[in-house]
Protein backbone atom coordinates (compact mmCIF):
# COMPACT_ATOMS: atom_id res chain seq x y z
CA UNK A 1 0.00 0.00 0.00
CA UNK A 2 0.96 3.43 -0.84
CA UNK A 3 2.74 5.30 2.19
CA UNK A 4 0.11 8.33 4.29
CA UNK A 5 3.20 10.17 5.18
CA UNK A 6 6.52 10.13 4.70
CA UNK A 7 9.19 12.01 6.31
CA UNK A 8 13.27 12.10 5.78
CA UNK A 9 15.91 13.55 7.72
CA UNK A 10 12.79 15.81 9.18
CA UNK A 11 14.94 18.58 11.51
CA UNK A 12 13.61 21.22 13.63
CA UNK A 13 15.40 23.54 15.45
CA UNK A 14 13.62 26.54 17.46
CA UNK A 15 16.38 29.45 17.86
CA UNK A 16 17.22 29.68 21.35
CA UNK A 17 15.96 32.44 23.63
CA UNK A 18 18.54 35.27 23.59
CA UNK A 19 18.90 36.49 27.30
CA UNK A 20 18.63 40.03 27.36
CA UNK A 21 22.35 41.36 27.27
CA UNK A 22 23.55 44.70 29.23
CA UNK A 23 24.93 47.13 26.13
CA UNK A 24 28.62 46.68 25.91
CA UNK A 25 28.68 43.49 27.20
CA UNK A 26 30.21 41.07 24.76
CA UNK A 27 28.12 39.18 22.58
CA UNK A 28 27.02 35.61 24.28
CA UNK A 29 28.58 32.76 21.94
CA UNK A 30 26.11 32.08 18.47
CA UNK A 31 23.82 28.98 20.18
CA UNK A 32 22.14 26.65 17.68
CA UNK A 33 19.28 26.51 19.23
CA UNK A 34 16.77 24.22 20.70
CA UNK A 35 16.44 21.16 18.47
CA UNK A 36 13.03 19.90 18.65
CA UNK A 37 13.50 17.17 16.18
CA UNK A 38 16.38 15.61 14.90
CA UNK A 39 16.68 13.62 11.38
CA UNK A 40 13.30 12.17 11.65
CA UNK A 41 12.51 9.64 8.90
CA UNK A 42 8.62 8.05 9.15
CA UNK A 43 6.73 5.96 6.41
CA UNK A 44 2.99 5.46 7.79
CA UNK A 45 1.04 3.36 5.52
CA UNK A 46 -2.36 3.95 3.93
CA UNK A 47 -5.14 3.17 6.68
CA UNK A 48 -2.85 2.82 9.45
CA UNK A 49 -3.28 3.82 13.43
CA UNK A 50 0.07 5.09 14.23
CA UNK A 51 1.49 6.16 17.39
CA UNK A 52 4.20 8.56 18.78
CA UNK A 53 4.73 7.55 21.86
CA UNK A 54 6.84 9.88 24.12
CA UNK A 55 7.41 11.90 27.13
CA UNK A 56 6.88 16.08 27.10
CA UNK A 57 9.14 17.89 25.07
CA UNK A 58 10.21 14.50 23.21
CA UNK A 59 8.83 16.28 19.97
CA UNK A 60 5.51 14.88 19.77
CA UNK A 61 3.71 17.99 19.11
CA UNK A 62 6.41 19.39 16.42
CA UNK A 63 6.15 16.30 14.12
CA UNK A 64 2.82 16.81 14.28
CA UNK A 65 2.98 20.39 13.41
CA UNK A 66 5.05 19.98 10.64
CA UNK A 67 2.81 17.37 9.77
CA UNK A 68 -0.27 19.52 9.59
CA UNK A 69 1.90 22.76 7.97
CA UNK A 70 1.79 24.74 10.96
CA UNK A 71 5.50 24.40 11.55
CA UNK A 72 7.78 25.06 9.35
CA UNK A 73 10.63 22.02 9.25
CA UNK A 74 14.61 23.48 9.81
CA UNK A 75 15.71 20.88 7.48
CA UNK A 76 14.47 17.50 5.49
CA UNK A 77 11.34 16.75 3.45
CA UNK A 78 7.40 15.60 4.85
CA UNK A 79 4.98 14.23 2.31
CA UNK A 80 1.66 14.00 3.44
CA UNK A 81 -1.55 12.33 1.69
CA UNK A 82 0.88 13.12 -1.70
CA UNK A 83 1.49 16.58 -0.85
CA UNK A 84 4.39 18.05 0.39
CA UNK A 85 4.05 20.28 3.08
CA UNK A 86 6.75 23.07 2.52
CA UNK A 87 5.57 23.72 -1.49
CA UNK A 88 1.89 22.41 -1.41
CA UNK A 89 1.09 23.14 2.82
CA UNK A 90 -2.77 24.10 1.15
CA UNK A 91 -2.88 21.22 -0.94
CA UNK A 92 -1.78 18.87 2.65
CA UNK A 93 -4.12 20.92 4.41
CA UNK A 94 -7.38 19.76 2.32
CA UNK A 95 -6.75 15.90 2.93
CA UNK A 96 -5.68 16.06 6.76
CA UNK A 97 -7.86 16.51 9.49
CA UNK A 98 -6.74 17.77 12.96
CA UNK A 99 -7.64 17.02 16.60
CA UNK A 100 -5.57 19.51 18.69
CA UNK A 101 -4.20 18.99 22.30
CA UNK A 102 -6.58 21.56 23.62
CA UNK A 103 -9.98 21.89 22.51
CA UNK A 104 -10.48 25.37 20.14
CA UNK A 105 -13.89 25.15 18.96
CA UNK A 106 -14.94 28.38 18.10
CA UNK A 107 -17.13 29.82 20.31
CA UNK A 108 -18.87 32.62 18.32
CA UNK A 109 -20.51 29.94 16.56
CA UNK A 110 -22.62 26.41 18.09
CA UNK A 111 -22.01 23.64 18.17
CA UNK A 112 -23.10 22.15 14.58
CA UNK A 113 -22.65 25.53 13.56
CA UNK A 114 -18.85 24.83 14.52
CA UNK A 115 -19.25 21.81 12.25
CA UNK A 116 -20.91 23.42 9.28
CA UNK A 117 -18.76 26.14 9.02
CA UNK A 118 -15.30 23.96 9.20
CA UNK A 119 -16.52 21.99 6.36
CA UNK A 120 -17.72 25.34 4.62
CA UNK A 121 -14.20 26.31 4.60
CA UNK A 122 -13.47 22.89 2.51
CA UNK A 123 -15.72 24.09 -0.21
CA UNK A 124 -18.37 21.77 1.00
CA UNK A 125 -21.80 23.10 0.21
CA UNK A 126 -24.28 24.30 3.24
CA UNK A 127 -26.86 21.20 2.64
CA UNK A 128 -23.71 18.81 2.30
CA UNK A 129 -22.10 20.15 5.64
CA UNK A 130 -25.55 19.89 7.16
CA UNK A 131 -25.91 17.11 6.74
CA UNK A 132 -22.61 15.26 7.78
CA UNK A 133 -22.64 17.24 10.62
CA UNK A 134 -25.60 16.02 12.26
CA UNK A 135 -24.38 12.53 11.27
CA UNK A 136 -21.57 13.12 12.83
CA UNK A 137 -22.94 14.75 16.27
CA UNK A 138 -25.52 11.40 16.20
CA UNK A 139 -22.53 9.56 15.80
CA UNK A 140 -20.16 11.19 18.66
CA UNK A 141 -22.89 11.19 20.79
CA UNK A 142 -23.58 14.93 21.33
CA UNK A 143 -26.94 15.20 18.83
CA UNK A 144 -28.57 16.34 21.85
CA UNK A 145 -26.13 19.02 22.22
CA UNK A 146 -27.00 20.28 18.39
CA UNK A 147 -27.94 23.79 18.81
CA UNK A 148 -26.02 24.74 22.18
CA UNK A 149 -23.22 27.06 22.83
CA UNK A 150 -19.76 25.43 22.55
CA UNK A 151 -19.16 26.10 26.74
CA UNK A 152 -22.15 24.47 27.37
CA UNK A 153 -20.24 21.18 26.52
CA UNK A 154 -18.30 19.15 29.19
CA UNK A 155 -14.17 18.41 28.54
CA UNK A 156 -15.00 15.31 26.87
CA UNK A 157 -17.64 16.23 24.75
CA UNK A 158 -15.97 19.19 23.43
CA UNK A 159 -13.29 16.76 22.84
CA UNK A 160 -15.59 14.83 20.73
CA UNK A 161 -17.09 17.91 18.62
CA UNK A 162 -12.95 18.52 17.68
CA UNK A 163 -12.90 14.75 16.26
CA UNK A 164 -16.12 15.91 14.55
CA UNK A 165 -14.47 18.89 12.94
CA UNK A 166 -11.81 17.03 11.93
CA UNK A 167 -14.05 14.73 9.88
CA UNK A 168 -16.52 17.01 8.31
CA UNK A 169 -14.28 17.65 5.49
CA UNK A 170 -13.73 13.79 5.42
CA UNK A 171 -9.77 13.75 5.23
CA UNK A 172 -7.91 10.84 4.49
CA UNK A 173 -5.38 11.74 7.38
CA UNK A 174 -6.65 12.18 10.73
CA UNK A 175 -4.47 14.01 13.58
CA UNK A 176 -4.90 13.97 17.09
CA UNK A 177 -2.20 15.45 19.49
CA UNK A 178 -2.88 13.81 22.91
CA UNK A 179 -6.32 13.34 22.30
CA UNK A 180 -7.10 12.10 26.07
CA UNK A 181 -5.13 13.83 28.03
CA UNK A 182 -7.79 15.39 30.96
CA UNK A 183 -10.29 13.47 29.92
CA UNK A 184 -11.85 11.24 32.96
CA UNK A 185 -11.44 7.57 32.35
CA UNK A 186 -15.07 7.24 30.98
CA UNK A 187 -14.48 9.19 27.97
CA UNK A 188 -11.46 8.01 27.59
CA UNK A 189 -12.77 4.61 27.00
CA UNK A 190 -15.37 6.45 25.07
CA UNK A 191 -13.21 8.16 22.44
CA UNK A 192 -10.73 4.90 22.05
CA UNK A 193 -13.96 3.20 20.67
CA UNK A 194 -14.71 6.13 18.49
CA UNK A 195 -11.10 6.18 17.05
CA UNK A 196 -11.11 2.29 17.00
CA UNK A 197 -14.53 3.11 14.39
CA UNK A 198 -12.55 5.66 12.39
CA UNK A 199 -9.35 3.25 12.02
CA UNK A 200 -12.39 0.39 10.74
CA UNK A 201 -13.35 2.48 7.68
CA UNK A 202 -9.50 2.52 6.26
CA UNK A 203 -8.59 6.38 7.57
CA UNK A 204 -5.03 6.58 8.39
CA UNK A 205 -5.02 8.22 11.89
CA UNK A 206 -2.04 9.60 13.27
CA UNK A 207 -1.86 9.84 17.09
CA UNK A 208 0.65 11.17 20.01
CA UNK A 209 0.16 10.44 23.49
CA UNK A 210 2.14 10.10 26.67
CA UNK A 211 0.18 6.89 27.57
CA UNK A 212 1.62 3.75 27.14
CA UNK A 213 -1.98 1.66 27.62
CA UNK A 214 -3.10 3.69 24.90
CA UNK A 215 -0.55 3.23 22.49
CA UNK A 216 -0.40 -0.30 23.03
CA UNK A 217 -4.65 -0.75 23.02
CA UNK A 218 -4.76 1.28 19.62
CA UNK A 219 -1.94 1.31 17.79
CA UNK A 220 -0.65 -0.68 14.38
CA UNK A 221 2.39 0.05 14.76
CA UNK A 222 4.22 2.68 17.59
CA UNK A 223 7.57 4.89 16.99
CA UNK A 224 8.76 5.47 20.12
CA UNK A 225 10.50 9.61 20.33
CA UNK A 226 12.55 10.99 23.09
CA UNK A 227 14.72 14.28 22.74
CA UNK A 228 13.47 14.60 19.04
CA UNK A 229 15.39 11.43 18.00
CA UNK A 230 13.17 7.86 17.18
CA UNK A 231 14.40 5.49 18.91
CA UNK A 232 12.44 2.27 18.19
CA UNK A 233 9.66 1.73 15.63
CA UNK A 234 7.29 -1.16 15.65
CA UNK A 235 4.18 -3.05 16.31
CA UNK A 236 2.80 -2.92 19.82
CA UNK A 237 3.74 -7.08 20.09
CA UNK A 238 6.75 -6.73 18.61
CA UNK A 239 8.32 -3.84 20.73
CA UNK A 240 7.09 -5.71 24.01
CA UNK A 241 9.65 -8.55 22.55
CA UNK A 242 12.08 -6.43 22.30
CA UNK A 243 11.83 -5.05 25.86
CA UNK A 244 14.62 -6.43 28.19
CA UNK A 245 13.36 -9.91 30.17
CA UNK A 246 14.18 -7.76 32.95
CA UNK A 247 11.46 -6.75 35.42
CA UNK A 248 12.43 -3.10 36.83
CA UNK A 249 12.04 -2.19 40.52
CA UNK A 250 12.12 1.22 41.51
CA UNK A 251 12.32 1.46 45.37
CA UNK A 252 12.15 5.20 47.27
CA UNK A 253 14.50 5.83 50.23
CA UNK A 254 14.49 8.30 52.96
CA UNK A 255 18.09 9.80 51.43
CA UNK A 256 20.24 9.61 48.79
CA UNK A 257 20.06 6.05 46.63
CA UNK A 258 23.84 5.94 45.69
CA UNK A 259 25.00 4.31 48.78
CA UNK A 260 22.99 1.54 48.33
CA UNK A 261 23.35 0.96 44.49
CA UNK A 262 27.35 -0.38 44.66
CA UNK A 263 25.70 -3.11 47.58
CA UNK A 264 22.82 -3.62 45.52
CA UNK A 265 24.83 -4.69 42.53
CA UNK A 266 26.65 -7.11 44.37
CA UNK A 267 23.41 -9.22 44.81
CA UNK A 268 23.01 -12.16 42.85
CA UNK A 269 19.91 -11.61 40.09
CA UNK A 270 20.71 -8.02 39.97
CA UNK A 271 21.91 -6.78 36.29
CA UNK A 272 21.79 -3.32 36.64
CA UNK A 273 21.17 -0.61 39.60
CA UNK A 274 20.82 2.96 38.50
CA UNK A 275 20.51 5.52 41.85
CA UNK A 276 18.78 8.75 40.45
CA UNK A 277 18.29 10.90 43.88
CA UNK A 278 16.61 8.75 46.21
CA UNK A 279 15.30 6.47 43.50
CA UNK A 280 16.84 3.35 43.16
CA UNK A 281 16.07 1.50 39.69
CA UNK A 282 17.08 -2.29 39.78
CA UNK A 283 17.02 -4.30 36.57
CA UNK A 284 16.64 -7.88 37.21
CA UNK A 285 15.16 -11.16 35.60
CA UNK A 286 14.47 -12.67 39.22
CA UNK A 287 12.43 -10.33 41.06
CA UNK A 288 10.76 -11.50 43.60
CA UNK A 289 14.48 -13.27 44.66
CA UNK A 290 16.34 -10.14 45.12
CA UNK A 291 13.63 -7.84 46.77
CA UNK A 292 14.34 -8.63 50.30
CA UNK A 293 18.19 -8.69 49.91
CA UNK A 294 17.89 -4.95 48.22
CA UNK A 295 15.97 -4.09 51.32
CA UNK A 296 18.40 -5.28 53.34
CA UNK A 297 21.20 -3.40 51.82
CA UNK A 298 19.53 -0.68 52.32
CA UNK A 299 19.04 -0.31 55.70
CA UNK A 300 22.72 -1.92 56.29
CA UNK A 301 23.09 1.87 54.90
CA UNK A 302 21.11 3.38 56.88
CA UNK A 303 18.11 3.75 54.48
CA UNK A 304 15.04 3.16 54.79
CA UNK A 305 12.41 2.24 51.80
CA UNK A 306 9.46 4.41 50.98
CA UNK A 307 7.69 3.00 48.16
CA UNK A 308 8.55 0.59 46.05
CA UNK A 309 7.19 0.05 41.44
CA UNK A 310 7.72 -2.98 40.33
CA UNK A 311 6.84 -3.34 36.35
CA UNK A 312 7.24 -6.54 34.45
CA UNK A 313 8.39 -6.62 30.62
CA UNK A 314 6.15 -4.43 29.15
CA UNK A 315 6.80 -1.20 26.78
CA UNK A 316 7.01 0.67 29.63
CA UNK A 317 10.59 -1.61 30.72
CA UNK A 318 11.61 -0.92 26.99
CA UNK A 319 10.98 2.82 27.32
CA UNK A 320 12.89 3.24 30.63
CA UNK A 321 15.65 1.14 28.90
CA UNK A 322 15.64 2.92 25.84
CA UNK A 323 15.66 6.53 27.50
CA UNK A 324 16.68 6.05 30.99
CA UNK A 325 13.38 8.36 31.94
CA UNK A 326 9.99 6.77 32.69
CA UNK A 327 7.05 7.91 30.31
CA UNK A 328 4.66 10.07 32.10
CA UNK B 1 -13.11 8.11 0.79
CA UNK B 2 -13.59 10.27 -1.40
CA UNK B 3 -10.44 12.31 -3.40
CA UNK B 4 -11.28 16.09 -2.52
CA UNK B 5 -10.78 18.45 -5.89
CA UNK B 6 -8.61 21.63 -4.95
CA UNK B 7 -11.30 24.03 -3.58
CA UNK B 8 -10.92 27.94 -4.93
CA UNK B 9 -9.59 30.24 -2.70
CA UNK B 10 -12.44 32.59 -3.92
CA UNK B 11 -15.19 30.09 -2.09
CA UNK B 12 -13.19 29.64 1.13
CA UNK B 13 -12.65 33.35 1.54
CA UNK B 14 -16.45 33.59 0.72
CA UNK B 15 -17.09 31.15 3.56
CA UNK B 16 -14.62 32.50 5.81
CA UNK B 17 -16.26 36.11 5.64
CA UNK B 18 -19.43 34.48 6.58
CA UNK B 19 -18.39 33.22 9.38
CA UNK B 20 -17.38 36.63 10.59
CA UNK B 21 -20.33 38.03 9.47
CA UNK B 22 -22.37 35.63 11.31
CA UNK B 23 -20.42 35.88 14.75
CA UNK B 24 -20.38 39.96 14.50
CA UNK B 25 -24.10 39.98 13.62
CA UNK B 26 -24.49 38.29 16.86
CA UNK B 27 -22.32 40.53 18.68
CA UNK B 28 -23.76 43.86 17.01
CA UNK B 29 -25.30 45.59 19.98
CA UNK B 30 -22.26 45.33 21.94
CA UNK B 31 -19.72 45.96 18.60
CA UNK B 32 -21.62 49.24 18.56
CA UNK B 33 -21.50 49.97 22.31
CA UNK B 34 -17.37 49.19 21.90
CA UNK B 35 -16.87 51.61 18.73
CA UNK B 36 -19.54 54.34 18.84
CA UNK B 37 -20.04 55.44 22.39
CA UNK B 38 -16.89 57.52 22.88
CA UNK B 39 -17.57 59.66 19.67
CA UNK B 40 -20.86 59.73 20.22
CA UNK B 41 -20.49 60.94 23.57
CA UNK B 42 -17.80 64.10 22.10
CA UNK B 43 -20.73 65.09 20.15
CA UNK B 44 -22.76 65.38 22.85
CA UNK B 45 -20.23 67.43 24.59
CA UNK B 46 -19.06 69.35 21.55
CA UNK B 47 -21.73 69.43 19.48
CA UNK B 48 -24.82 69.98 21.51
CA UNK B 49 -24.10 71.16 25.51
CA UNK B 50 -21.00 73.57 24.19
CA UNK B 51 -22.84 75.19 21.74
CA UNK B 52 -25.61 75.75 23.46
CA UNK B 53 -24.00 77.52 26.27
CA UNK B 54 -21.93 79.54 23.45
CA UNK B 55 -18.84 77.95 24.50
CA UNK B 56 -17.82 76.90 21.29
CA UNK B 57 -18.64 78.55 17.59
CA UNK B 58 -21.74 76.81 15.81
CA UNK B 59 -19.66 76.58 12.94
CA UNK B 60 -17.07 73.77 14.64
CA UNK B 61 -20.12 71.51 13.88
CA UNK B 62 -19.11 71.46 10.17
CA UNK B 63 -15.28 70.74 11.14
CA UNK B 64 -16.07 68.20 14.25
CA UNK B 65 -19.06 65.86 11.95
CA UNK B 66 -16.73 64.29 9.66
CA UNK B 67 -14.14 64.13 12.47
CA UNK B 68 -16.09 62.00 14.30
CA UNK B 69 -17.19 60.05 11.37
CA UNK B 70 -13.84 59.06 10.63
CA UNK B 71 -12.83 57.85 13.99
CA UNK B 72 -15.90 55.80 14.72
CA UNK B 73 -14.81 54.23 11.41
CA UNK B 74 -11.14 53.89 12.32
CA UNK B 75 -11.82 53.04 15.84
CA UNK B 76 -14.40 49.98 15.08
CA UNK B 77 -12.09 48.98 11.94
CA UNK B 78 -8.94 48.80 13.96
CA UNK B 79 -10.99 46.83 17.08
CA UNK B 80 -12.53 44.57 15.03
CA UNK B 81 -9.20 43.23 13.55
CA UNK B 82 -7.03 43.28 16.52
CA UNK B 83 -9.10 41.96 19.57
CA UNK B 84 -9.84 38.81 18.03
CA UNK B 85 -6.52 38.23 17.05
CA UNK B 86 -5.27 39.01 20.56
CA UNK B 87 -7.53 36.56 21.81
CA UNK B 88 -6.70 33.67 19.43
CA UNK B 89 -3.22 33.76 19.22
CA UNK B 90 -3.27 34.75 22.80
CA UNK B 91 -5.25 31.85 24.11
CA UNK B 92 -8.51 30.48 22.62
CA UNK B 93 -6.54 29.58 19.61
CA UNK B 94 -9.83 29.28 17.76
CA UNK B 95 -8.55 30.97 14.57
CA UNK B 96 -6.75 27.66 13.95
CA UNK B 97 -9.84 26.04 12.61
CA UNK B 98 -9.56 28.58 9.73
CA UNK B 99 -5.27 28.46 9.09
CA UNK B 100 -6.07 24.38 8.42
CA UNK B 101 -8.38 25.79 5.68
CA UNK B 102 -6.83 24.71 2.12
CA UNK B 103 -5.82 27.88 1.42
CA UNK B 104 -2.45 30.40 1.94
CA UNK B 105 -2.91 31.34 5.00
CA UNK B 106 -2.25 35.35 3.82
CA UNK B 107 -5.52 34.97 3.05
CA UNK B 108 -6.89 34.21 6.12
CA UNK B 109 -5.62 37.45 7.21
CA UNK B 110 -6.84 39.52 4.31
CA UNK B 111 -10.59 38.09 5.05
CA UNK B 112 -10.09 39.84 8.70
CA UNK B 113 -9.35 43.10 6.98
CA UNK B 114 -12.00 42.80 5.07
CA UNK B 115 -14.23 42.16 7.65
CA UNK B 116 -12.52 44.67 9.44
CA UNK B 117 -13.72 47.10 6.33
CA UNK B 118 -17.13 46.38 6.67
CA UNK B 119 -17.57 46.61 10.53
CA UNK B 120 -15.92 50.63 10.34
CA UNK B 121 -18.94 51.40 7.46
CA UNK B 122 -21.42 50.11 9.83
CA UNK B 123 -20.24 51.74 12.63
CA UNK B 124 -19.52 54.74 10.23
CA UNK B 125 -23.64 54.81 9.04
CA UNK B 126 -24.63 53.97 12.21
CA UNK B 127 -23.06 57.46 14.03
CA UNK B 128 -23.21 59.80 10.79
CA UNK B 129 -27.48 60.40 11.18
CA UNK B 130 -27.64 60.26 15.40
CA UNK B 131 -24.72 62.66 15.56
CA UNK B 132 -26.64 64.92 13.01
CA UNK B 133 -29.66 64.78 15.13
CA UNK B 134 -28.11 65.64 17.74
CA UNK B 135 -26.12 68.52 16.57
CA UNK B 136 -28.94 69.90 14.58
CA UNK B 137 -28.66 71.49 11.16
CA UNK B 138 -24.60 71.68 10.03
CA UNK B 139 -23.48 73.87 6.93
CA UNK B 140 -22.44 72.71 4.49
CA UNK B 141 -23.33 69.35 4.94
CA UNK B 142 -23.54 67.37 1.21
CA UNK B 143 -24.21 64.02 0.04
CA UNK B 144 -23.12 64.81 -3.62
CA UNK B 145 -19.22 63.63 -3.19
CA UNK B 146 -19.95 60.25 -2.81
CA UNK B 147 -17.58 59.17 -5.07
CA UNK B 148 -14.73 59.97 -3.05
CA UNK B 149 -16.98 59.82 0.40
CA UNK B 150 -16.47 56.21 -0.77
CA UNK B 151 -13.17 55.74 -1.40
CA UNK B 152 -12.22 57.08 1.98
CA UNK B 153 -14.50 55.00 3.58
CA UNK B 154 -12.75 52.20 2.08
CA UNK B 155 -9.23 53.14 1.83
CA UNK B 156 -9.36 54.59 5.89
CA UNK B 157 -11.14 50.91 6.45
CA UNK B 158 -8.61 49.11 5.35
CA UNK B 159 -5.95 51.03 6.41
CA UNK B 160 -7.01 50.82 9.85
CA UNK B 161 -7.99 46.89 10.00
CA UNK B 162 -4.45 46.27 8.43
CA UNK B 163 -3.07 48.27 11.34
CA UNK B 164 -5.59 46.32 13.54
CA UNK B 165 -3.77 43.12 11.73
CA UNK B 166 -0.42 44.40 12.79
CA UNK B 167 -1.40 45.37 16.29
CA UNK B 168 -3.32 41.97 17.09
CA UNK B 169 -0.73 40.21 15.64
CA UNK B 170 2.69 41.75 17.44
CA UNK B 171 1.00 42.42 21.26
CA UNK B 172 0.76 40.11 23.67
CA UNK B 173 -2.44 39.43 25.23
CA UNK B 174 -0.91 41.36 28.52
CA UNK B 175 -0.60 44.68 26.41
CA UNK B 176 -3.78 44.97 25.02
CA UNK B 177 -4.65 47.80 27.71
CA UNK B 178 -1.00 49.37 27.02
CA UNK B 179 -2.28 49.35 22.95
CA UNK B 180 -5.32 51.23 24.22
CA UNK B 181 -3.63 53.87 26.12
CA UNK B 182 -0.49 54.77 24.59
CA UNK B 183 -1.12 53.97 20.55
CA UNK B 184 -4.57 54.34 19.97
CA UNK B 185 -5.52 57.33 22.97
CA UNK B 186 -2.65 59.92 21.21
CA UNK B 187 -3.78 58.33 17.65
CA UNK B 188 -7.47 59.98 18.69
CA UNK B 189 -6.65 63.25 20.34
CA UNK B 190 -3.71 64.15 17.79
CA UNK B 191 -6.02 62.64 14.86
CA UNK B 192 -7.17 65.66 13.57
CA UNK B 193 -10.89 64.65 14.11
CA UNK B 194 -11.70 66.77 16.42
CA UNK B 195 -10.07 70.01 14.71
CA UNK B 196 -9.39 70.45 11.06
CA UNK B 197 -5.65 70.29 9.51
CA UNK B 198 -5.91 73.35 8.19
CA UNK B 199 -6.34 74.92 11.77
CA UNK B 200 -2.68 73.64 12.92
CA UNK B 201 -1.24 76.41 10.78
CA UNK B 202 -1.78 78.10 14.77
CA UNK B 203 0.84 75.45 15.88
CA UNK B 204 3.21 74.69 13.05
CA UNK B 205 5.28 71.88 14.60
CA UNK B 206 1.81 70.02 15.28
CA UNK B 207 0.68 70.49 11.91
CA UNK B 208 3.92 68.32 10.71
CA UNK B 209 4.29 65.75 13.52
CA UNK B 210 1.13 64.66 13.04
CA UNK B 211 1.30 63.22 9.45
CA UNK B 212 2.44 60.40 10.78
CA UNK B 213 -0.99 59.61 12.14
CA UNK B 214 -3.29 57.62 9.75
CA UNK B 215 -6.52 59.10 11.25
CA UNK B 216 -5.34 62.38 9.72
CA UNK B 217 -5.89 61.29 6.03
CA UNK B 218 -9.13 59.52 7.39
CA UNK B 219 -10.42 62.77 8.83
CA UNK B 220 -9.66 65.27 6.27
CA UNK B 221 -11.16 62.47 3.46
CA UNK B 222 -13.83 63.02 5.59
CA UNK B 223 -13.98 66.87 5.53
CA UNK B 224 -13.95 66.87 2.06
CA UNK B 225 -16.01 64.97 1.04
CA UNK B 226 -18.55 65.60 3.69
CA UNK B 227 -18.09 69.48 4.56
CA UNK B 228 -16.05 70.44 1.10
CA UNK B 229 -16.07 74.38 2.30
CA UNK B 230 -13.91 73.74 5.18
CA UNK B 231 -10.67 74.27 4.53
CA UNK B 232 -9.09 70.85 4.06
CA UNK B 233 -5.75 69.22 2.97
CA UNK B 234 -5.40 68.26 -0.75
CA UNK B 235 -7.58 65.49 -1.85
CA UNK B 236 -5.02 63.94 -3.92
CA UNK B 237 -2.27 63.45 -1.29
CA UNK B 238 -5.03 62.42 1.24
CA UNK B 239 -5.89 59.68 -1.31
CA UNK B 240 -1.76 58.93 -1.63
CA UNK B 241 -1.14 59.14 1.97
CA UNK B 242 -4.15 56.56 2.71
CA UNK B 243 -2.93 54.39 -0.31
CA UNK B 244 0.62 54.40 1.05
CA UNK B 245 0.21 53.65 4.87
CA UNK B 246 -2.34 50.34 3.69
CA UNK B 247 0.46 49.29 1.77
CA UNK B 248 2.96 49.57 4.69
CA UNK B 249 0.19 48.11 7.56
CA UNK B 250 -0.43 45.35 5.72
CA UNK B 251 3.18 44.68 4.31
CA UNK B 252 4.26 44.36 8.18
CA UNK B 253 0.79 43.21 9.44
CA UNK B 254 0.81 40.01 7.16
CA UNK B 255 4.54 39.50 8.07
CA UNK B 256 3.59 39.49 11.88
CA UNK B 257 0.36 37.09 11.10
CA UNK B 258 2.99 34.56 9.51
CA UNK B 259 5.43 34.28 12.41
CA UNK B 260 2.33 33.85 14.67
CA UNK B 261 0.52 31.51 12.13
CA UNK B 262 3.60 29.14 11.43
CA UNK B 263 6.24 28.45 14.01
Amino acid sequence: MADAIHTRALRKVYPAPHPKRKRGAPAPPPSGGIVALDALDLDIREGEFFGLLGPNGAGKTTTIGILTTRVNATSGEAIVAGANVTTEPAAVRLRIGVVPQRPNPDRGLSVVENLIFHASYFGVTRAEATKRADALLERLAIADKRDAKVDALSGGQQQRLMIARALSHEPRVIFLDEPTVGLDPQARLALWDILRELHAQGRTIVMTTHYMEEADQLCDRLAIVDQGKLLALDTPSRLKEQAPGDTIIELTFNGDASIVADAARMIAGVSRAEPKGDVLRIFSARAGEVLSPIIAAGEASGRAVRDIHVSGPSLETLFITLTGRKLA
Amino acid sequence: MNELAPVSPAKVFMAILLRDVTVARRELPYFLLRTTLQPLMFVIVFGFILPKMGMVASTYGAAMLPGIIALSLALSAVQSVALPMVQDFGFTKEIEDRLLAPVAMQLIAIEKIVAGVIQGIIAALFVLPIARLIMGPIRGLTFANFGLLLAITILGGAAFSALGLFLGTGIAPQQIGLMFSVIVAPMIMFGCAYYPWRGLDAVPVMKYVVLVNPLVYVAEGMRAALTPAVPHMNVYAIVAALLAMTAFFLWVGLRSFAKRAVS
